[in-house]
C-alpha cells in the first residue's frame, strides 16, 4: 500500500502507537527518506581520524559515506561511491588512504576532499562531456556537513534547521562529554563494538529512556552482581564502585525507579536523569574534582558536574551517556534489524580510575559479552516478533499519559513517576517528521 | 600489567615444542574437557579449571598484548566468572529461556613450550556451533592457553581466545565463554 499523510498521522495517538510503525517495510523506507535522509545524522568523532588520509566508514539512512581527514587537516564527509561506474571506493571499515583515494576498478583517483584527480589514459576523455571541474565527476558530498565541537554530522537534504538548531538542548550531552575533561578535550578509545539488534530502531531508542524496565529486565544480573559483592566483602575487601552499575538493578527493585525524571525536548530529543551517584566521596573522585576545579575554577566546575544526564537521545540516531563517556549510534538496516555502534571516550587529564569506570561500564553493559544488553536485545527481539501478531494493533504508552508538564515547549515527566513520557514524545516527533510536507525538502 | 599476558606476548606463537606423548595427551585431554564443560553446562566444574588469579580473555583487537585497562570482548577473573554463572543460571535470566546450547570441536593442538615446572603454553583451533532462539550460529577461532602444572593437574593462568570475526558485527551477544 502507499501510505498517505493522514494514514501516517493516524499511527500515533496521544498514548499509543500502531504496531505497523515498527513492522511495515514501506514505513521503514519512508522513515529513511523522511527522517534519516532529511535530518542531521551522526557520522563520528574527530578523534577517529587523527592524521591526513585517516578515514572511517559510516551510514546515513541508506547511503554509505566516508569521514576522512584531508591533507589540510580538515574533515570531509563523502559518499562512498566512484562517480565512474559506481564502485565503492573504500571497503575496509577504517584505515588510511594515503594522499588520495584510488578506485580499484579503473584507477580513477580523487583528492581527499573528493575532487577528481585523474585516471589512466586521461587523454581519451578529451572531447567528451567529462569535465574535471564538474562535481558530477567528483566523489559526491552530502548536502550539508557540519560538526558540533568535534562531533560530525551529515544531512543528505538541503534546507531545514542548521545543526546547532537541530540539536538544541540535546547538544548539552556532547558538551558534557568534553567539559567533564579537566583537559577540556575528549578522545575515542579504540574501535567501537558493533551489535545487530533483531528489532526496529525505535524500540532501542524507547528502551534507553524507559525507566520502568531496568529493575525487571536486569534483575538476574543485579542479583548476580550482589552475590559477587558479598563474596568480595566476605574476603575482607571493598567491592569496586563499578559493580554498583549492576547492583543498582537489583537494589532499586521493580518499582524503585521513580526518582529519575525524563524530559522531552524539541525535535524528538529526550533525556533520562542520572541515577548512578557517580560523585562518591572517594580519593579517585576527589582527585578528579580537584583537577576540574584547577581547570575551570570551582564555580564553573561545579556547574559542569551538576548536570546529571544518564541518557540523552539525540533523535533519531544517538544515545549518549555523558557521566560514563558512552555513545551509541544506530544504523537502521531494515524494519526489523538495527546495527548499533558503541563507542567510549577518555577524558583528557582525568585520573586513570575515572577512565576505568567508563571502561567497566563499556565492558559490562555494552560489550558483545554483556550481561545487561543480553536481556535487552532479547526483549526487543520478542517485541518485534510479538508486534507481528494482530492480537492488538496498538503499543501502549499509557504510564502517566496526560500528566506530563509542558513548559516553553519542553515536556517534563510527572514527579516521582516512571512516566512513559519519552516514548510518547519520540513517537509524536516521529509523526511530525513523517508527515512534514512530504514533497518538499523541509 | 598482567604477568600472564606478558608471558604469552613474549612467547613465540609459532614455536613447536618437542614434548612427550604423555604431555601432549594430558594437555589435549584438558582442552577437550574444558570444551565439554561448556557444552554440557557443567558449570560447577568451570571455576576449577582456572588458577586463583587466572583470566579468560577475548581481545577486541588483533594486536592487543594486554587485557587490563583496555576494551575487550571478554576479560574475566574468577569473580566475574562467578557472576556470569550466577546470572546465566538465575531463574529470571529470561534470555536463557530457552537455554542456548554449545557444541565445540577443538583441534590442531600444538604445545609451544614446556618449562621445568611442567607449565605449558599451548595453541589450538576451535569450531563452535551455538543453538539459540531456534537457530544455529557458528564461531571459529584460536585458543592460546597458559597452563600451570599443579598437584591437581593443569590449571589455566590465562586463556586467550581470538575469534576470526573478532571485530563483529555481533548478531546478539555471547552469554557464555566460547
Amino acid at each position: 500500500m502507499t501510505w498517505t499523510t493522514e494514514q501516517l498521522a493516524g499511527l500515533v495517538e496521544p498514548d499509543r502507537a500502531h504496531r505497523k510503525a515498527y513492522t511495515d517495510p514501506e514505513i521503514f523506507d519512508l522513515e529513511m527518506e523522511r527522517i534519516f535522509e532529511r535530518t542531521w545524522i551522526y557520522i563520528g568523532h574527530e578523534s577517529q581520524v587523527k592524521n591526513p588520509g585517516d578515514y572511517y566508514l559510516a551510514q546515513v539512512g541508506r547511503q554509505p559515506v566516508i569521514m576522512i581527514r584531508g591533507q589540510d587537516g580538515e574533515i570531509h564527509v563523502l559518499y562512498n561511491r566512484c562517480p565512474h561506474r559506481g564502485a565503492q571506493i573504500c571497503t575496509a571499515r577504517k584505515g588510511n588512504t594515503g594522499n588520495h583515494f584510488y578506485c580499484s576498478y579503473h584507477a580513477w583517483t580523487f583528492e581527499l576532499d573528493g575532487k577528481l584527480e585523474g585516471m589512466p589514459a586521461k587523454r581519451e576523455y578529451e572531447g567528451t562531456n567529462l569535465d574535471f571541474d564538474d562535481p558530477e565527476f567528483h566523489m559526491a558530498r552530502p548536502a550539508q556537513v557540519d560538526n558540533y565541537r568535534g562531533f560530525w554530522f551529515a544531512n543528505l537534504s538541503e534546507g531545514g534547521p542548521d545543526l546547532a538548531t537541530h540539536l538544541g538542548e540535546s547538544a548539552g550531552a556532547f558538551d558534557q562529554l568534553i567539559d567533564r575533561a579537566p583537559g577540556k578535550e575528549t578522545e575515542i578509545v579504540g574501535d567501537c563494538f558493533r551489535m545487530v539488534q533483531q528489532s526496529n530502531w525505535k524500540i532501542f531508542l524507547e528502551n534507553q529512556l524507559d525507566s520502568s524496565h531496568p529493575g525487571v529486565t536486569h534483575e538476574s544480573t543485579g542479583k548476580a552482581a550482589q552475590k559477587l559483592e558479598a563474596k568480595i566483602r566476605a574476603d575482607g575487601e571493598e567491592p569496586p564502585m563499578e559493580l554498583s552499575f549492576l547492583t543498582d538493578f537489583a537494589r532499586l527493585g521493580h518499582d524503585g525507579w521513580t526518582k529519575f525524571g525524563t524530559v522531552g525536548y524539541r525535535n524528538g530529543h529526550s533525556s533520562l536523569e542520572g541515577y548512578m551517584g557517580l560523585r562518591p566521596d572517594d580519593p579517585d573522585t576527589n582527585e578528579y574534582v580537584r583537577r576540574m576545579y584547577e581547570a575551570y575554577g570551582e564555580e564553573k566546575a561545579e556547574e559542569i558536574l551538576a548536570v546529571d544526564i544518564h541518557h540523552m537521545i539525540v533523535y533519531p540516531c544517538n544515545s549518549v551517556q555523558p557521566p560514563l563517556q558512552q555513545l551509541r549510534t544506530i544504523r537502521p538496516l531494515t524494519q526489523d534489524k538495527t546495527l548499533t555502534e558503541i563507542w567510549h571516550f577518555r577524558l583528557k587529564d582525568a585520573p586513570e580510575p575515572i577512565y576505568r569506570r567508563s571502561l567497566a561500564y563499556y565492558y559490562m553493559v555494552n560489550s558483545p559479552s554483556t550481561l545487561i544488553n543480553a536481556d535487552d536485545l532479547f526483549n526487543w527481539w520478542k517485541c518485534q516478533h510479538g508486534l507481528e501478531s494482530s492480537a492488538s494493533e496498538w503499543v501502549s504508552f499509557h504510564r502517566k499519559a496526560g500528566q506530563d508538564e509542558v513548559r516553553d515547549g519542553i515536556s517534563y515527566s510527572a514527579p516521582e513517576s516512571m512516566s512513559e513520557l519519552p516514548l510518547r514524545h519520540m513517537m509524536h516527533a516521529w509523526r511530525d517528521y513523517m508527515t512534514a510536507d512530504a514533497g518538499a525538502k523541509s | 600489567m598482567t604477568a600472564a599476558c606478558d608471558t604469552l606476548a613474549a612467547a613465540d606463537a609459532t614455536a613447536v615444542a618437542d614434548v612427550s606423548v604423555e604431555t601432549q595427551r594430558a594437555v589435549e585431554q584438558f582442552l577437550y574437557r574444558q570444551a565439554e564443560i561448556l557444552d554440557e553446562r557443567q558449570m560447577d566444574d568451570w571455576m576449577g579449571l582456572f588458577t586463583e588469579d587466572g583470566w579468560y580473555w577475548m581481545p577486541a583487537e588483533e594486536d592487543q598484548t594486554e587485557g587490563d585497562g583496555q576494551p575487550n570482548i571478554f576479560w574475566e577473573d574468577q569473580g566475574l566468572m562467578m557472576m556470569r554463572i550466577a546470572r546465566n543460571t538465575h531463574p529470571r535470566a529470561h534470555s536463557q529461556a530457552p537455554h542456548n546450547r554449545l557444541n565445540h570441536v577443538v583441534s590442531n593442538v600444538i604445545i609451544e613450550s614446556e618449562n621445568a615446572d611442567g607449565d605449558v603454553i599451548v595453541r589450538s583451533r576451535f569450531h563452535c556451533a551455538e543453538y539459540f532462539r531456534y537457530e544455529i550460529r557458528t564461531f571459529s577461532g584460536k585458543y592460546r592457553h597458559l597452563l600451570k602444572k599443579t598437584p591437581d593437574g593443569y590449571k589455566i593462568a590465562l586463556q586467550r581466545v581470538d575469534l576470526v570475526n573478532r571485530e563483529g558485527p555481533y548478531d546478539y551477544v555471547l552469554q557464555w565463554w566460547l
